[in-house]
């Protein structure tokens, strides 16, 4: 009874001591910092893992499944995946498609977000909604019957049908991501513009677009790195092996053969993984904004 | 407030002009409207259509309208009921309990975190998110395997090696989903704690509140919106994994980790029948739809002004 009465009116001193000078309070906070960077890293090691044998293995010629120290550094596993058929083919495939899916989700997107972001409309808070719940509409169910429909409008196997199947999976995301990025440019200049008579497209090409930028990349980036590393789509609808891009072809490749060579397979998820990689690394420190769901539905 | 006034010139205008400007300003809607209408709303109408069929793969003229044969086949079937059981234990313990809750943890303790450690922790944990899946599943394959690095850790401290792949393969896909998708999650929370003023927080803090309570009482009930959210975008992703899983189990061992995405290809795409692996891709989206209702549902409560 009595500890915790000493307790309830020690810690709001403490606290208040903590908040108003730093350096009486110092050491709990000390310790509690430590305690927290400690459990970070902990969680981060097991993280670790798993990314620390793919760069490992791929630069080891003896490389078995668990991660271990290469005895000597080889560019062996590289050099053996890195031919026409393997590699280069098969990224060229995922370069035509993603590419051509991103740039037709930017257009549709970008065009889209403007009436979004500008008007006001009975309509924008259930058609955001809708685009909300597509943007996680599992695609994996829609692909069995798409897969039919592609079959008889003869779209199967094709690119053309690939990429606007593609693009359209990234659609939504890219709307919500795009609407929210416009909404950041004030509706001040356009304003200006309006009355000197120039029309919203005008608008959105002359005065929008060039001030969002760097929010249009991030979105384009995300989409394409989104396509990239998609498998389903492409599995189903892509048959022939010349069209296959480098999500699909690192499964087929490694699948027919019983004993994996799991150098080779860590040298090529490391360079089918790296275009991904890369582009997040140019957008990394732009992309926190895009992550701002909270207040974002009320519209 | 200022873009409605280009419109509205006064309000004696005749509505139909009002409803001609709405469907113009509409216009750039057009291309996005109608991409998603063929290929997405369209299948989704093809898939509630065929899955009342039995078509086939081969000979795709012959079809005939079978009623609700598929949906019966499927509930009767212990394969359908186990499947639907796999992808309900995948969703709850790699998103909602798993990425969700890890997500959260990583965002609060960031906060508290040295900028360095902040830096590495976020970048292993994002560098796992951006890996493509299908390099996710074979680095997880590799850890999990009779020979890797997970049996060479659990010799080294004198346990037994395991096998996760072939005992209990749904949680060696959970884990490996959770490893993939957490940074996701963390990303979100990450953004919505940074929103919470810091006045409110140091003012519990004042009152008397300990690190747990405030955290009950204060932050999280502030993030709530954005924690229904990311829950509806993470189930829904999550529910719909499907080159994970296939590349690490295709499925197996006897069907032991598989969910209703690889349950339906397989039907439509191994056993050449579309008509039952429409119905069945039509179970997954109403269980992807009842998600969702409960969190838009759990949003909008969160709308009324408390």
């Amino acid at each position: 009874m009595t500890s915790t009465t000493a307790a309830s009116t020690v810690r709001p001193q403490r606290a208040v001591t903590a908040g108003k000078a730093a350096h009486s309070g110092a050491r709990p906070t000390l310790v509690r910092r430590g305690a927290v960077n400690l459990v970070l890293l902990l969680i981060a090691s097991c993280y670790l893992v798993p990314l620390l044998w793919l760069v490992l293995a791929a630069f080891n010629s003896t490389a078995g499944p668990a991660v271990t120290w290469p005895d000597r550094w080889t560019f062996d596993n590289f050099r053996a995946v890195l031919t026409p058929e393997i590699t280069f083919r098969p990224m060229l495939n995922g370069l035509i498609l993603c590419g051509g899916a991103t740039i037709v989700t930017m257009v549709c997107a970008v065009l889209a977000a403007y009436p979004l972001s500008r008007y006001r409309s009975r309509m924008k808070r259930p058609f955001l909604l809708t685009v909300l719940f597509m943007t996680g509409l599992p695609i994996t169910a829609i692909m069995v019957p798409v897969y039919g429909l592609f079959v008889q409008v003869d779209l199967i196997d094709t690119f053309t049908g690939t990429i606007l199947f593609m693009a359209t999976t990234a659609l939504p995301i890219s709307i919500w991501l795009s609407k929210n990025f416009m909404d950041a440019v004030p509706i001040e200049l356009e304003e200006a513009a309006w009355t000197d008579g120039a029309s919203p497209m005008q608008a959105l090409r002359r005065i929008v677009l060039p001030l969002m930028w760097p929010g249009i990349a991030v979105v384009a980036l995300y989409t394409f790195i989104g396509l990239w590393g998609n498998f389903f789509v492409p599995f189903v609808l892509l048959l022939s092996n010349d069209n296959l891009p480098a999500s699909v072809s690192i499964y087929t490749f490694f699948s027919q053969y019983a004993q994996v060579v799991y150098g080779q397979l860590a040298a090529y998820s490391m360079l089918y993984s790296l275009p991904a990689v890369l582009l997040y690394l140019i957008l990394s420190r732009r992309l926190s904004g895009a992550f701002t769901f909270g207040g974002a539905v009320k519209g | 407030m200022s873009s409605l006034a280009v419109g509205s010139r006064s309000s004696g205008t005749a509505r139909r002009n009002a409803a001609s400007v709405t469907l113009l300003r509409g216009m750039p809607l057009a291309p996005a409207v109608v991409l998603l209408a063929v290929f997405l709303v369209g299948p989704i109408l093809y898939c509630v259509y065929s899955a009342f069929t039995d078509m086939a793969l081969t000979g795709s003229a012959g079809s005939d309208f079978v009623g609700l044969d598929n949906f019966t086949r499927a509930f009767s079937s212990a394969d359908f009921r186990q499947s639907v059981y796999y992808t309900v234990i995948f969703t709850v313990v790699s998103a909602i309990i798993g990425q969700n809750v890890l997500g959260m943890v990583l965002a609060l303790l960031m906060r508290a975190g040295n900028r360095a450690v902040r830096a590495v922790v976020s970048a292993i944990v994002i560098g796992a998110w951006v890996l493509p899946e299908v390099v996710t599943g074979y680095l997880w394959v590799a850890f999990f395997g009779t020979d890797g690095s997970l049996n060479h850790m659990l010799t080294a401290i004198g346990l037994s090696p395991q096998n996760i792949l072939f005992s209990t393969p749904i949680l060696a896909v959970s884990i490996a989903n959770i490893w993939r998708g957490t940074a996701f999650s963390m990303l979100v929370y990450s953004a919505a704690l940074s929103e919470v003023p810091k006045e409110i927080e140091e003012a519990a803090i004042v009152d008397g509140a300990g690190t747990w309570r405030k955290l009950l009482s204060v932050t999280l009930p502030m993030v709530r919106r954005s924690i229904a959210t990311n829950l509806m975008l993470i189930t829904l992703q999550t529910l719909s994994v499907f080159g994970l899983i296939w590349t690490m189990t295709k499925g197996g061992p006897s069907n032991k980790s598989t969910t209703l995405p690889v349950f339906a290809y397989q039907q439509a795409f191994q056993f050449s029948q579309l008509g039952y692996g429409t119905a069945l891709a039509l179970v997954l989206l109403l269980i992807g739809a009842i998600f969702s209702l409960i969190y838009l549902r759990a949003l909008r409560l969160g709308d009324d002004p408390s």
